[in-house]
């Protein structure tokens, strides 16, 4: 392979590669073997070496040209030397100086994404992932020191075998190998936490508080095929050259005097562009896997691809099925239909869009919700169950002041985030009970816009100054309020709690007390992605059933059932055949549907009556 | 350019080469250039030709091979290889005193925006022999071989072929406002020429802008030969005016206009047209031209020219020889102006779901200050990449390049937007076969349905508001009576839906919002009057006041679509007043008054105040709008559940499929979203229809007809405004049709809609007639004569008591209910009582009825 490299440097040996590594992946056990970037502090990870990130690309760059190909010069000997850039931030030339005259440079091109650990993920996800993780333990010590001096022997060919591809070398042997660090230093430093040092520098996190590496991405092909606020698992090579780091230090003493061209560039700019590499390391794209889902508990390939799986839990589905629902009737006081309800809330995903229209979307407005604590016990209940999620409580004091909605920074030239930054299938919680009377400001209105444009819509409009520009989203929206929300719902359901007023304190807190096994979260936990990534559909003999019974639904009273309804009844009959683990739509299940939904309104009629006044 | 007028704006336009001229082998690609591109295979991708950063880096080493295109001086003789090509002489004595082809008294003004290499062409004048590359260099003593250093352009024949067109060419296109004054049928080049003469007592500068019709290799070398043909040219036709400055090539609109997105590294140094918005503007920043250095010894003075952002310092003086003691003056140095602009995508050219790119421009001399943030560019340059560098102490060179453009013209594409009319007729740009298919679609009898049905396909039925709002897409034709003093006549359709919660109302209007390129979407709860026109902020950076604008004026010749119409205050609809029907906007805040145009045209859509329609009412009771608003939409329609099983089946289908076929299944029986877009984007700009006989006479009718309806009842069923609706409603189904002429079957189109709309929205509930007074007055002309009975019923009742000056007013209601045959609701009872009470006959206060006389 770098035998025919070196003859010609466009011969493909980098398509090669990428199907080495492409290859290598595909084997069953190769992924866990690789460190992840998510899991292994930075500075156990050895530069220039395979590792993986989970990660959501929150803002892309302009393309960058780099020297594909490039000649040094040693200046004592003249000897010329073709190396490449590719891979690579810094060239590497030792003694020798870069030829920029050279006939034989290549240029290149290659995007960078800004990609930051995928936002709101809940801590059982790190927990499980990094059990699996490969720790650079002291067991694999031996090999590794055996590895690294034969690298050591290779940087002593550099000079004489020139055209060695140094970088995926290393991560070759990375690959068959095991994850690494330096073991010296592994052994004196103690595994610091690493954000403590970044707090100069906004990370630009979409949610406040958040933690974790965030990672200068470089594509090298097809870097249209990805778009914003994807979730990509990269593998890639990881480059934290020291240089990187000096080029911005050294940037304000001598830049502009050297040349005024560079100092063009706002500090901003050149912060939020070239951070220093320890914070922010470089990763070197080979192979990107889109993630459909980040429970660690399933395993990563498509689900079609491992059906004894999905056979395995697709049996046990009606089951697991209803032991969430007597454990979420007992959270919901008692309330056996609003729990029906949130289970089928938890595993609604948006499948599909016609025009501007989402389908299969599913927000569910929780009224009647007793006090604030509540809520947040049944955030944290919530919480332990979907791999990522964000409680964001609509205080005047956060509507007002919150940043929802991403906008353009033209100054940094980046997108500043916002929490409405979300990956997909990400649980979003608002707890309206914080809103008390007040003014909303501009931005309160504008935020609240957004929230009900991130409902109706599924999308969410990022304010690029000049204009906005639409980005489609996939966000489970759940609203807790005492009365009806004020924002749009796909439907609501008001509690009815089975507990007097009298035990509430008690009741609250013994929720708090009953926790599960942790089989049984796990248990939960599979149940709940699996039923959301199923394929379903509607057979024709079902397709005509439904039509008749809407007909005759109109027939009896034309004002109790619209379009809206048969809309809402369609996505409900679709999530209650999902959660029971049919792919197809069942007369029950339409009949279930029919009655759920019927008895849901029934209960809002009921509640109207009581209160008298119309929402 | 110091001033607009220096500018002969050269513009021609036409897409194609006129065989005639010698455009497509004069001043463009001589043929010499391709053989180079053949010579060296990779010749095209030779990257980075033009500045390595540093002369200490590059060494002086074996360079005989490189294909280095800018030939650069190296400025320490010393370090010169004697036999390197790079040595032609100091780069000082080549300003200064170089003859430049009888350009007496003219001074070269050096071209920032070319880069460093303007000297190579100069380098060809030089009468000494410049050494070349490979083939020619045995002919080069010739003197007629002069090529530019690294290509085998032929300076000669570039020069005579560019100045072969210039005295040739005609413009086969040119339109008569751009080249006012100028004699069509002469050499267009010459006649700007002979301008420059008389413009050059005035200017400092002259500016040829030149549309190019052929792709420019080597644009740093050819552009300056340009400039010398040019010159020489003009000095031999007037060799008696004096140019304060040289004349200067700007050629613009480089063969394909490239989306940002598509630039690569083939591009790099190749002339480029890309399209964007400005986002950010930097400073002015003086860059350095010529340094002028001054002995501290013996005053000896010396200029070294500033060589890609280097002064080499002269380390000796030459004069008196001491060492290191020249010292630069600052204000005796040159300058020239450069600004930084930084350009983003436009989000037009965007595929979804990514963010766009930026680009940074770099603006030289008069080109600095001419765009603003916000603007829409066009800008025509060169595309550059330089090597960024970690420091200059290492030798490791961060293997990226920076890039960006310079820039050598801009144009800006919304220019006229506030002022001027159809604006974007050259803009946007149709493919040949993309007019066919649209063409083929159009001479389709059925394009008026397809293309209702295409839109927005997942929403079901309503066929007539589809249609409604199809029209409402393509719009009237514009007409200005200014010269007569009546203004503009609206042109657009303006569109209101009302009706159930839940009809998709909304969806209909976000897909209208999605469709169309200058749409805005607010919400009525939402917007405030501020957010719907314009305000004004103060610039955080400049601290100018700046006029932001809002919803309306931004959907200028677009739609704006404005849900929950009913919810808004009042003080924001009374904005629409003016916009709706004068189509423009007036402002007084903060020192600025003015008027902008909101051409745009209104698709609102409101909810009835009960929630839940009452067909018992008639609309404006149902909505509770001003009926002077009302008024002012061409259609009104109601979007209600029709009830009936048949239409109850077909939609429980359309809905189920919705959710079980797939994507594909679906794309196929509808017409692409894109071919809507272009279909209606050219029949925007190319169709503007005129009323035929026939069909003015069917107008005539129709609306006559309209009138006569309503007189047999004693009231009037049709006001002007009506006719003005139908003629728009006319105007634009003969564009659905692409037809240059209104044809009677637009007008029953256009008469059907109206009556569809109006049976929907201005029935009188109570007597089933249609009836336009409920929409222009606010009531039903029934309406109206009931409340005169009943106030005459009731003036008798009282009458009829006799003098009793005060009286209970429930006995009142009672004792007219007790008398009167028909049903007096208390609603009636009052009006009646406010009709008595404007006669001064009685008063109401509270609960008593006094009498007055």
């Amino acid at each position: 392979m770098f035998a025919a490299s070196q003859s010609d440097p466009n011969s493909g040996w980098e398509a090669k590669a990428v199907e080495f590594f492409k290859d290598h992946l595909k084997e069953k056990d190769a992924p866990t073997s690789v460190p992840s970037l998510n899991d292994v502090p930075l500075h156990y990870l050895k530069p220039n070496s395979l590792v993986k990130f989970r990660c959501l690309i929150q803002d892309m760059f302009d393309p960058e040209f780099y020297m594909g190909v490039y000649e040094t010069v040693d200046p004592a000997t003249k000897a010329k030397v073709l190396r490449c850039g590719k891979y690579k931030d810094v060239t590497e030339c030792g003694v020798s100086r870069v030829d920029f005259n050279s006939r034989n440079t290549v240029t290149a091109e290659r995007q960078t994404f800004y990609c930051v650990p995928i936002p709101g993920e809940n801590p059982w996800v790190k927990e499980i992932s990094s059990l699996s993780r490969v720790v650079p333990s002291t067991s694999y010590a031996p090999t590794r020191q055996k590895r690294s001096y034969e690298e050591d022997d290779e940087m002593d060919d550099m000079d004489t075998q020139p055209q060695k591809q140094r970088e995926p070398h290393p991560g070759m042997t990375q690959n068959v190998g095991h994850g690494n660090g330096d073991c010296k230093r592994q052994e004196t430093e103690a595994p610091s936490s690493q954000t403590a040092s970044t707090s100069h520098l906004d990370l630009n996190f979409p949610l406040p508080g958040e933690k974790g590496p965030s990672c200068l991405v470089k594509v090298y092909e097809n870097w249209d095929n990805f778009k914003l606020n994807d979730t990509l698992e990269v593998y890639g090579i990881l480059s934290v050259s020291p240089a990187l780091s000096a080029l911005a230090d050294e940037k304000d003493a001598s830049s502009s005097i050297m040349d005024p061209t560079e100092s063009m560039e706002t500090a901003e700019e050149q912060r939020v562009h070239c951070p220093p590499a320890s914070l922010v390391p470089r990763l070197h794209m080979l192979h990107a896997r889109p993630v459909s889902h980040n429970n660690p508990l399933l395993p990563s390939a498509t689900l079609e691809d491992n059906s004894a799986f999905l056979s395995s839990t697709l049996s046990e589905m009606a089951s697991v099925r209803a032991e969430l629902l007597t454990y979420f009737t007992h959270i919901l006081l008692g309330d056996a239909l609003a729990a029906e309800y949130l289970i089928l809330h938890l595993i609604s995903n948006v499948y599909s869009r016609r025009d501007v229209l989402p389908l299969g979307k599913f927000t569910l407005n929780l009224s009647g919700c007793p006090t604030a604590s509540y809520t947040e016990r049944l955030y944290q209940i919530i919480q332990q169950l979907v791999p990522s999620s964000y409680y964001l409580g609509m205080s005047l004091q956060n509507m007002n002041q919150m940043r929802l909605v991403p906008k353009k920074d033209y100054v940094a030239n980046r997108l500043a985030s916002g929490v409405l930054q979300l990956a997909r299938h990400t649980s979003l919680f608002l707890d309206e009970i914080q809103l008390e009377q007040g003014q909303l400001d501009t931005t309160g209105v504008r935020n609240v816009t957004a929230l009900g444009n991130l409902i109706t819509w599924q999308k969410v409009d990022y304010d690029f100054n000049y204009h906005q520009m639409e980005f489609p989203c996939n966000i489970n929206v759940l609203i807790v309020s005492e009365g009806r929300s004020l924002l749009p719902s796909d439907c609501q359901i008001h509690l009815q709690s089975q507990v007097t007023p009298a035990n509430m304190e008690e009741y609250l807190s013994s929720i708090h007390m009953h926790t599960q096994t942790s089989s049984q979260l796990n248990k939960f936990r599979i149940y709940l992605s699996v039923a959301r990534l199923l394929d379903y559909n509607i057979s024709d003999e079902m397709t005509k059933s439904v039509e008749d019974d809407f007909v005759d639904m109109r027939k009896d009273d034309p004002q109790s059932v619209s379009a809206e309804d048969l809309h809402r009844m369609l996505v409900v009959a679709r999530l209650l055949s999902l959660s029971l683990g049919q792919t197809s739509l069942s007369r029950d299940s339409w009949l279930r549907a029919k009655h759920i939904d019927m008895l849901r309104r029934s209960r809002m009629e009921q509640h109207k009556c009581v209160n008298g006044n119309e929402p | 350019m110091s001033s607009p007028t220096s500018t002969p704006g050269g513009c021609k336009r036409g897409r194609n080469t006129n065989p005639a001229t010698p455009s497509s082998e004069g001043p463009t690609s001589p043929p010499s250039q391709r053989r180079r591109g053949q010579d060296s295979s990779t010749g095209d991708l030779m990257p980075m030709p033009t500045s390595p950063a540093t002369d200490i880096l590059s060494p002086a080493a074996p360079q005989d091979t490189s294909l280095f295109s800018s030939p650069r001086p190296s400025v320490q003789p010393n370090e010169v290889d004697m036999s390197s090509p790079l040595m032609y002489g100091t780069p000082s004595s080549r300003v200064e005193g170089t003859p430049r082809s009888g350009v007496r008294g003219t001074p070269a003004r050096q071209r920032p925006d070319l880069g460093s290499v303007r000297k190579a062409p100069q380098v060809d004048l030089h009468s000494e022999p410049p050494s070349t590359d490979g083939a020619v260099a045995s002919e080069s003593n010739a003197g007629q071989r002069l090529v530019i250093w690294g290509t085998d352009v032929n300076v000669a024949t570039c020069k005579e072929k560019f100045q072969r067109f210039l005295q040739r060419f005609i413009d086969p296109t040119s339109n008569e406002d751009e080249n006012a004054g100028l004699d069509l049928n002469e050499p267009l080049y010459m006649q700007k020429l002979e301008e420059v003469v008389y413009l050059s007592v005035l200017n400092s500068a002259v500016v040829i802008l030149l549309y190019i019709f052929c792709k420019i290799f080597f644009p740093q070398e050819v552009i300056p030969t340009f400039d010398m043909a040019v010159n020489e040219l003009f000095f031999e036709r007037f060799p008696d005016s004096i140019l304060e400055f040289q004349i200067q090539v700007r050629p613009y609109n480089a063969l394909k206009t490239r989306n940002m997105r598509s630039l690569n590294p083939e591009d790099i140094d190749q002339l480029i047209t890309i399209s964007g918005m400005v986002i950010r503007t930097s400073q002015l920043i003086p860059e350095m031209q010529e340094a002028f250095f001054q002995c501290q010894v013996c005053a000896y003075s010396t200029r070294v020219e500033v060589d890609r952002g280097r002064i080499a310092e002269p380390a000796v003086c030459r004069h008196c020889n001491t060492t290191h003691s020249l010292a630069l003056v600052h204000n005796r140095s040159v300058f020239s102006d450069k600004q930084m602009v930084k350009i983003q995508e436009s989000p037009e050219d965007m595929p979804a779901g990514q963010t766009p790119h930026t680009t940074i421009v770099y603006a030289h001399n008069d080109l600095v200050d001419k765009v603003q943030p916000g603007d829409r560019i066009n800008i025509t340059g060169i595309y550059r990449a330089v090597p960024m560098r970690v420091s200059p102490i290492q030798s490791n060179v961060k293997s990226v390049y920076k890039t960006h453009i310079d820039a050598i013209h801009f144009r800006k594409t919304d220019e006229k937007r506030l002022h001027g009319v159809d604006d974007d007729a050259d803009q946007k740009l149709f493919t040949e076969d993309r007019v066919q298919t649209l063409k083929e679609l159009a001479a389709k009898p059925d394009v008026y349905e397809r293309l209702s049905s295409a839109l927005a396909p997942s929403i079901y039925e309503h066929e007539d508001i589809k249609k409604g709002i199809l029209l409402q897409l393509f719009g009237g034709s514009r007409k200005d009576f200014t010269q007569t003093g009546r203004g503009n006549f609206r042109a657009e359709v303006n569109i209101l839906l009302c009706g159930d919660p839940g009809t998709s109302k909304s969806q209909l209007l976000q897909y209208v919002f999605n469709l169309v390129p200058r749409g805005q979407y607010t919400s009525g709860k939402g917007s405030s009057a501020v957010g719907l026109t314009a305000y004004v902020m103060k610039d955080p950076e400049t601290r100018q006041l700046v006029l932001q604008t809002g919803a309306l004026v931004l959907s200028d010749n677009g739609i704006c679509c404005i849900d929950e119409f009913d919810k808004m205050s009042d003080s924001t609809r009374s904005v629409l007043h003016e916009v709706m029907e004068q189509q423009t906007l007036s402002i007084a805040k903060a020192g600025i008054i003015c008027q902008l145009n909101a051409r745009t045209a209104v698709l609102a859509a409101a909810n009835p105040i009960e929630s839940q329609w009452n067909p018992k009412k008639t609309t404006i009771e149902n909505i509770q709008l001003p009926h002077t608003l009302l008024s002012r939409f061409d259609l009104i329609f109601l979007m209600l559940d029709p009830q009936d099983e048949a239409y109850d089946r077909r939609l429980a289908h359309h809905l189920v499929s919705l959710y079980y076929q797939s994507e594909e299944q679906m794309e196929e029986e509808f017409l692409d979203m894109a071919v809507l877009r272009d279909y209606i984007a050219y029949a925007r700009t190319y169709i503007n229809p005129r009323l035929s006989e026939e069909a003015s006479q069917a107008l005539i009718e129709a609306y006559v007809d309209m009138r006569k309806i309503g007189s047999g009842r004693g009231m009037v069923s049709a006001y002007p405004r009506q006719l003005e609706s139908l003629i728009r409603l006319a105007e634009a189904h003969a564009k659905v049709r692409f037809s240059e002429k209104v044809e009677t079957i637009d007008v029953e189109e256009a008469k059907r809609l109206h009556r569809e709309a109006l049976k929907q929205s201005a029935t009188d509930p109570r007597t089933g007639f249609v009836d336009i007074a409920i929409l222009t007055t606010g009531m039903s002309a029934t309406a109206r004569k009931r409340k005169e009975e009943a106030a005459q019923a009731l003036k008798k009742l009282i009458q009829a008591k006799g003098k009793t000056p005060a009286m209970k007013y429930h006995q009142l209601l009672d004792d007219l209910r007790g008398q009167s045959e028909t049903a007096i609701t208390k609603e009636l009872f009052d009006e009646a009582l406010r009709a008595l009470a404007d006669e001064d006959y009685l008063t109401v206060t509270g609960k008593t009825v006094r009498l007055l006389a």
